[in-house]
């Protein structure tokens, strides 16, 4: 095949499809989200605009293009404007990265550090945040960049090791090899439970999804660091924020969740059964990717919906006490089971030793961990109601 | 067409070469730090894509991984909290900018006279150990079946673990020394950033961080009582 057409024209396609149908999904996460999130409040959430408020998906669009674009007159111009943009680019460019079917048809590129490349990328999305919040020339939306700074530097820690145990596991860093790991084992989340535990709540940090919200905390910083921006400069930031989010659940389904498969050690809808129906198989493998990737996004809501704001040191303290040590000890008893006890040959079929005893120990763990947390602790600062001070 | 595609490489080095040479003088030219900020990330991701284009994908997106996405970030982070937005206008080189060409100009004659005798020119062996790995492969053992037998492969294409050999077996040690002073440096930077004032300090404290102290100490007593 000419190379052009193989390195630039295909790919090109295939990232402009990708590229479409994830921007379809952010629009109408805009409205999903407020119509779940009334649900689960109790009350009707959007739904003047068209049926059931569906219109709203193109409304908010036209609404933030026609808006005035205000320029604070103390704004650093070239960050302001520099801000909205730079977290897009690295957003859209990991969609390349991320295989949503059975390759090479339905995975835009292929390479072997694909998920450090993703890692990389996603952490660059940062800056816009912070540039944002600098350039503004407002404290508020300064303080809500330095949080995120903080706050997204240190849980990239855990995002990162949580990580590990599963490369531990599958040996490698592509997530094609991984998610085929997976179908013919079993879904990474049963051996590695603590470590999508840590990955599901520092990708949450990541995104900066209540309740780690605290660089747009309205109560206290007004907006944060997106205070002086208006119409489509907002939106920007909106677009980078869910699609960070769409990408992250991407990572989430790939690394634990079996990607597009659907199988258990070999048996199901594992990639060479859906190559074997063609292209029609490619298409329900990205079905299924598509609809375990919005399983996730509920789930984003769901704790959106119910968790109140951390206090800024509470989060830390969950980052750097709790996630941290938790990933590196997840790492290391993954090493030691993966030395150990390797897969054993019995009666001629592959019997996962190390990760049958993996998955006892997580749950166990995650039993135990619960068990600490509910427990009420003996030395609680007890609240001092104001009139009674005097008297004590 | 074909001629295109050949010296692609060199047309993307150049370009990004050129890139990644003037952001990283307009780093030092610049009067804004923040700007000066965001030209060394510039610089940063312009080295990673020259990484990446001699086959190394491992250290490219490392350096985006840990230079960009983790210490550019502290950088900014501290720049923003000093928020010095202009330096003084009148000087265009500092004091010592004398000896600042000398050591510039030594490092440059170094790195000619270390370059140029072609000691990291090897390219063949340099290029086969980082993208291959000699592994040994688990499988079914053709005599015995119930149990496993070993097989040796050579795998290209594997960067990453590559890296990971040659740092595990051939540079443990220097790899050890290395993170041990990173660690001592770590504790060396928290205990100057969290010890107790002085009395002498207690004197020159601003009065909000005595404020603090005070309402802290007041708050311990409260809890005890």
């Amino acid at each position: 095949m000419n190379p052009w057409m193989l390195y630039l024209v295909w790919p090109l396609i295939k990232f402009l499809i990708a590229f479409v149908i994830v921007q379809v999904i952010v629009a109408a996460m805009n409205w999903i989200e407020r119509r779940v999130l009334g649900l689960i409040q109790a009350r009707l959430g959007p739904n003047r605009v068209g049926p059931w408020g569906l219109l709203q998906i193109v409304a908010d669009p036209i609404k933030f293009l026609l808006k005035e674009d205000i320029v604070p007159s103390s704004a650093e111009k070239i960050a302001y404007f520099l801000g909205p943009m730079l977290p897009l680019v690295p957003a859209f460019i990991v969609f390349c990265l991320i295989p949503f079917g059975p390759p090479p048809t339905f995975a835009v590129t292929h390479t072997n550090v694909g998920l450090l490349l993703i890692l990389a990328l996603t952490s660059t999305g940062v800056y816009g945040i912070i540039l944002g919040g600098w350039a503004s020339n407002n404290k508020y939306s300064l303080m809500g960049g330095l949080r995120s700074a903080a706050q997204m530097v240190s849980y990239e820690v855990p995002f990162g090791l949580s990580i590990v145990g599963v490369l531990m596991l599958c040996g490698s860093l592509d997530l094609v090899h991984i998610i085929n790991y997976q179908a013919h084992h079993v879904w990474n989340v049963f051996p590695q439970l603590i470590a999508a535990f840590i990955f599901f709540v520092s990708m949450n940090a990541e995104n900066n999804r209540t309740p780690f919200d605290l660089p747009e905390a309205e109560s206290e910083l007004v907006a944060g660091y997106h205070t002086e921006y208006s119409a489509m400069k907002f939106a920007f930031f909106m677009l980078a924020e869910y699609s960070a989010m769409l990408v992250n659940c991407c990572l989430m389904v790939s690394l634990f969740l079996g990607g597009w498969t659907l199988a258990i050690g070999g048996y199901g809808l594992t990639t060479a059964t859906l190559k074997s129906m063609g292209f029609m198989g490619g298409l329900l493998g990205t079905v299924i990717f598509v609809v375990k990737v919005m399983t996730f996004m509920m789930i984003y809501i769901w704790f959106r919906a119910t968790f109140p704001r951390f206090r800024f040191d509470q989060l830390m303290d969950l980052g750097w006490k709790w996630m941290i040590p938790l990933a590196l000890i997840n790492i290391f008893v993954t090493g030691i089971v993966v030395l150990a006890a390797p897969e054993m040959i019995i009666n001629g079929s592959v019997v996962p030793v190390g990760e049958t005893i993996l998955a006892v120990a997580g749950a166990a763990t995650v039993a135990l961990t619960l068990f600490l947390i509910m427990k009420p602790r003996a030395h609680a600062p007890k609240v001092i109601h104001a009139s009674r001070v005097s008297e004590a | 067409m074909e001629q295109l595609t050949a010296s692609m490489p060199l047309i993307v080095f150049v370009m990004i070469g050129t890139v990644a040479v003037a952001s990283s003088i307009l780093v030092v030219a610049m009067r804004n730090p923040v700007h000066s900020a965001l030209f060394l990330l510039l610089t940063f991701l312009c080295v990673a894509v020259l990484f990446v284009m001699q086959k190394a994908e491992f250290v490219g997106a490392v350096q985006v991984l840990v230079y960009a996405g983790g210490i550019m970030v502290l950088f900014l982070f501290v720049v923003m909290l000093i928020n010095v937005r202009h330096l003084p206008d009148e000087r265009v080189l500092s004091n010592f900018w004398k000896g600042g060409f000398l050591v510039g100009l030594a490092v440059f004659a170094l790195f000619v006279t270390m370059v140029r005798p072609g000691v990291y020119h090897d390219e063949n062996p340099n290029k086969s150990k980082l993208s291959t790995v000699r592994d040994r492969v688990a499988i079914n053992s053709t005599k015995n079946p119930g149990r496993l037998g070993h097989k040796r492969i050579t795998r290209h294409n594997v960067n990453s673990e590559a890296v990971a050999n040659a740092l595990y077996t051939d540079y443990l040690v220097p790899f050890e020394v290395a993170s041990l002073f990173l660690l001592v440096a770590m504790i060396g930077a928290i205990v100057i950033g969290k010890r107790e004032l002085s009395a002498v300090e207690e004197e020159t404290a601003p009065d909000y961080m005595l404020a603090r102290v005070e309402t802290e100490r007041e708050i311990k007593e409260a809890m005890s009582a």
